[in-house]
């Protein structure tokens, strides 16, 4: 694998201290590589990265606004081009810019067929705002608007599956990755760049101040999601699908579960019903 | 005087901004018990481990992560 | 130079083919849709060579087009109406992050209720984003309007986008005889863009940062600098204009307003009827003139008060309405001159504003009894 050393994320960013995002940021422009754009959406990546007058952006990089990154990254990968500039474009939105506000533009892109990469990176909330709930925010998460209490336990609605939606847009290569498995979701950012066409990767990505843990336990998080099946990581290549990782013994729900306070409020039963929903899909996938 | 359009034309200036004056612990990093694995490389939000294993502590904030995942224990979180 | 007989939307669409953008997104809206129809038939061609993105909305069109821009090409894209309302957030992007941005508009009333005709609420409406506005009488206004407007807005000196304001129906379906300039013509007038700010892998920059309180008002301020600034380079380029095409424009026109007793001031098409009543006033002994508005943004407030400010009592025509205050044209006159003036609100929604209603007009100004009057209105359904 050719893994740049350079860093194209400077540090000095107002992230987080333990924030899975720059994580991921660093490894995909390091799978990447100098001839990269970036384009972003508005949210916590944008906001942390670029507070005039200093930018930790290492590449060129562009800011619209929030529901738009793809169509923007659309003009700025057709520009490229009309310029006989081969540099790769790769768009960040968050779960809320992609799922949400952005599905319609990303829709538009993924449909017309541009040449770019579009990663988002899934936190499960509008983690800028200060954690509200969004399309992919999981079954029983509490998030500020939707909080438990005595009428409710949380989120109520399973969380929207964009890598499948992708899928069905015939986008030539889509894949799901983790921060906590760095040389998969490196591997996977390889693929989309030699893929000639559009490219969708969702990279789950746990957030300490939005699930609730301490900071240094962002990467175990995003290892226990994948160990007990609540994330799973897979790739599509032209309609062919393959998980790209199995648990040598997949772990119980509850592990993952217990260790957050967004779900520290369910009920053993309600946990119960995650592990079902988990089952589920993972005896259907092998997992 | 603020640029036109506030576009930002020098690269990675967010140096300036130096993020070890937020931290409470600091990781220590033994090299002899290092097995060069690259973990800590890798999961540094603010990439300021470089490839000789120096934590830059200009930027280091503390989080945690490193120590966390190093498979050895070499390192250790210390007040500062 | 060829002489044609096209619509306004043709003939913008033979503006756009000579100025030669790199990157054209484009959703189609009534009754904007030819012009976007006529570029994708030049690119399908082989006479335009740009990339042609067809969106899936025009909030994304316009967010290509900024992206594009951003990328270091120059972009055109059109719309109207409810496309312009939903482009609104994207708008003050573009004037904010001085895109110079040439968009078209064919005017068009804005839902609801729902009409696909014409009057001037969208862009009037969007007075206040930053974008420099030029307001077309006819087709050869229309087609030279998009080739300055890309002079003005690519001035180092200026970087703000620019809309040019069409009428629909009235002028983007209307055939007219016009001037269609050569290629050798228009890149003598329109050198190669040159961006401030751009994405170059070489020299990486981040366009589009966040401002706390204490950079924002200064990039605003420069934004007002750009606007004020946009006027003496637009007098320029109108000087350039007449100089290579021989076609002379102002930011304002005067239709025999030196001794007009009652001077109607309008923007866009009407102007052409206005001009026809007031010849044939003009036979029966009326002394009236016209003050027609090319450029709206920026507001020529210098070259108004010099012409309304002598004496005359001012009608001026509003093809929009801000509810309880009349029109925005009216409001921005009253603002900045002291002439004598009048409200008149007529043709929303398409409904034709007349050779009777100019004369009403002119009627209801010699003997004004309100402020604002709207003009045309069936009264017994009101």
């Amino acid at each position: 694998m050719n893994i740049s050393e350079k860093e194209f994320l400077a540090p000095g960013h107002r992230a987080c201290a333990g924030c899975g995002a720059t994580v991921g940021v660093r490894l995909a422009l390091k799978a990447l590589g100098k001839n990269t754009v970036a384009v972003s959406a508005t949210g916590c990546l944008e906001v942390i990265t670029t507070p005039y007058p200093e930018t930790a952006w290492n590449i060129p990089w562009i800011h619209v606004a929030f529901e738009n990154a793809a169509a923007v990254a659309s003009g700025v990968e057709r520009a490229l081009k009309s310029q006989g500039k081969d540099a790769q474009v790769v768009a960040f939105a968050g779960d809320g810019g992609t799922a949400d506000i952005g599905l319609q533009a990303l829709s538009g892109a993924m449909e017309r067929g541009h040449n770019l990469i579009y990663i988002c990176y899934d936190n499960e909330a509008y983690m800028n705002t200060g954690v509200q709930r969004s399309g992919a925010t999981p079954y029983g998460a509490s998030t500020t608007t939707s909080p438990h209490g005595k009428e409710s336990f949380g989120e109520d609605k399973p969380k929207k599956n964009i890598p499948m939606i992708m899928a069905a847009h015939g986008v030539p290569y889509v894949a799901t990755a983790s921060i906590s498995f760095p040389e998969d979701f490196m591997k996977k950012v390889q693929k989309a760049k030699e893929t000639d066409g559009p490219a969708y990767i969702h990279l789950h990505q746990p957030c300490t101040t939005g699930w609730g843990y301490d900071p240094s336990k962002t990467i175990e998080l995003g290892r226990l999601a994948v160990e007990t099946g609540s994330w799973i990581l897979y790739e599509i290549e032209d309609g062919d699908f393959r998980v790209t990782y199995r648990p040598m013994e997949r772990k119980m729900v509850d592990e993952y579960l217990l260790a957050q306070k967004r779900f520290k409020h369910l009920t053993q039963e309600e946990r119960n019903r995650i592990q079902k929903n988990v089952d589920a899909l993972c005896t259907e996938l092998k997992i | 005087m603020v640029t036109i359009g506030a576009c930002v034309k020098e690269p990675g200036s967010s140096r300036n901004n130096k993020t070890g004056s937020w931290r409470t612990f600091k990781p220590i990093l033994d090299k002899e018990k290092c097995i060069d694995c690259e973990n800590c490389i890798l999961f540094c939000p603010e990439g300021c481990i470089n490839k000789d294993y120096d934590i830059d502590y200009d930027y280091c904030k503390g989080c945690g992560i490193c120590a966390e995942e190093c498979p050895v224990e070499a390192i250790k979180m210390e007040r500062g | 130079m060829v002489k044609k007989v096209f619509t306004s939307n043709r003939a913008v669409a033979e503006a756009v083919k000579l100025a030669k953008p790199q990157v054209i997104p484009v959703y189609p809206i009534t009754p904007q849709t030819t012009i976007s129809e006529y570029l994708a038939q030049f690119v399908a061609d082989g006479d335009l060579k740009s990339e042609y993105i067809r969106v899936e909305s025009e909030h994304s069109a316009i967010s290509a087009a900024l992206g594009a821009s951003g990328a270091g090409v120059r972009v055109f894209t059109a719309t109207s109406s409810q496309g312009l309302a939903l482009m609104h957030e994207i708008l003050f992007a573009a004037a904010g992050m001085r895109s110079p941005i040439v968009l078209v508009d064919a005017n068009r009333a804005l839902s609801a209720p729902l009409s696909i005709w014409n009057d001037q609420q969208d862009t009037i409406s969007e007075r206040d984003s930053g974008w420099l506005q030029i307001y077309a009488e006819n087709a050869q206004e229309a087609l030279d309007a998009v080739l300055i407007a890309y002079r003005v807005a690519e001035d180092r000196d200026v970087l703000l986008p620019c809309m040019v304001c069409i009428d629909g129906y009235f002028l983007t379906h209307t055939v007219e005889p016009l001037e269609v300039p050569s290629p050798e013509e228009v890149d003598q007038y329109l050198p190669p863009y040159k961006p401030y700010a751009f994405l170059d892998t070489e020299n990486p920059m981040s366009i589009g940062t966040f401002t706390d309180p204490d950079y924002y008002m200064e990039a605003r301020y420069a934004i007002e600098g750009a606007m004020e600034k946009s006027k003496e380079v637009m007098v320029q380029a109108n000087q350039e204009f007449a100089k290579i095409f021989g076609r002379k424009y102002d930011l304002v026109e005067k239709y025999k307003c030196d001794d007009a007793e009652i001077i109607i001031v309008a923007m866009g098409s009407v102007c052409g009827t206005i001009k026809d009543v007031i010849d044939s006033l003009r036979d029966e002994g009326e002394k009236i003139g016209l003050l027609k508005i090319r450029v709206f943004r920026p507001f020529p407030r210098e070259e108004i008060k010099q012409v309304l400010e002598n004496g005359s009592k001012v009608a001026v025509i509003d093809k929009n309405i801000s509810f309880g205050m009349g029109g925005v044209l009216y409001n921005n006159i009253k603002a900045k001159t002291n002439a004598e003036a009048y409200g008149f609100i007529a043709g929303l929604g398409g409904r034709d504003i007349t050779t009777e209603y100019v004369r009403e007009i002119v009627e209801k100004t010699k003997n004004p009894t309100r402020e604002i009057e709207w003009i045309g209105l069936k009264t017994e359904e009101v």
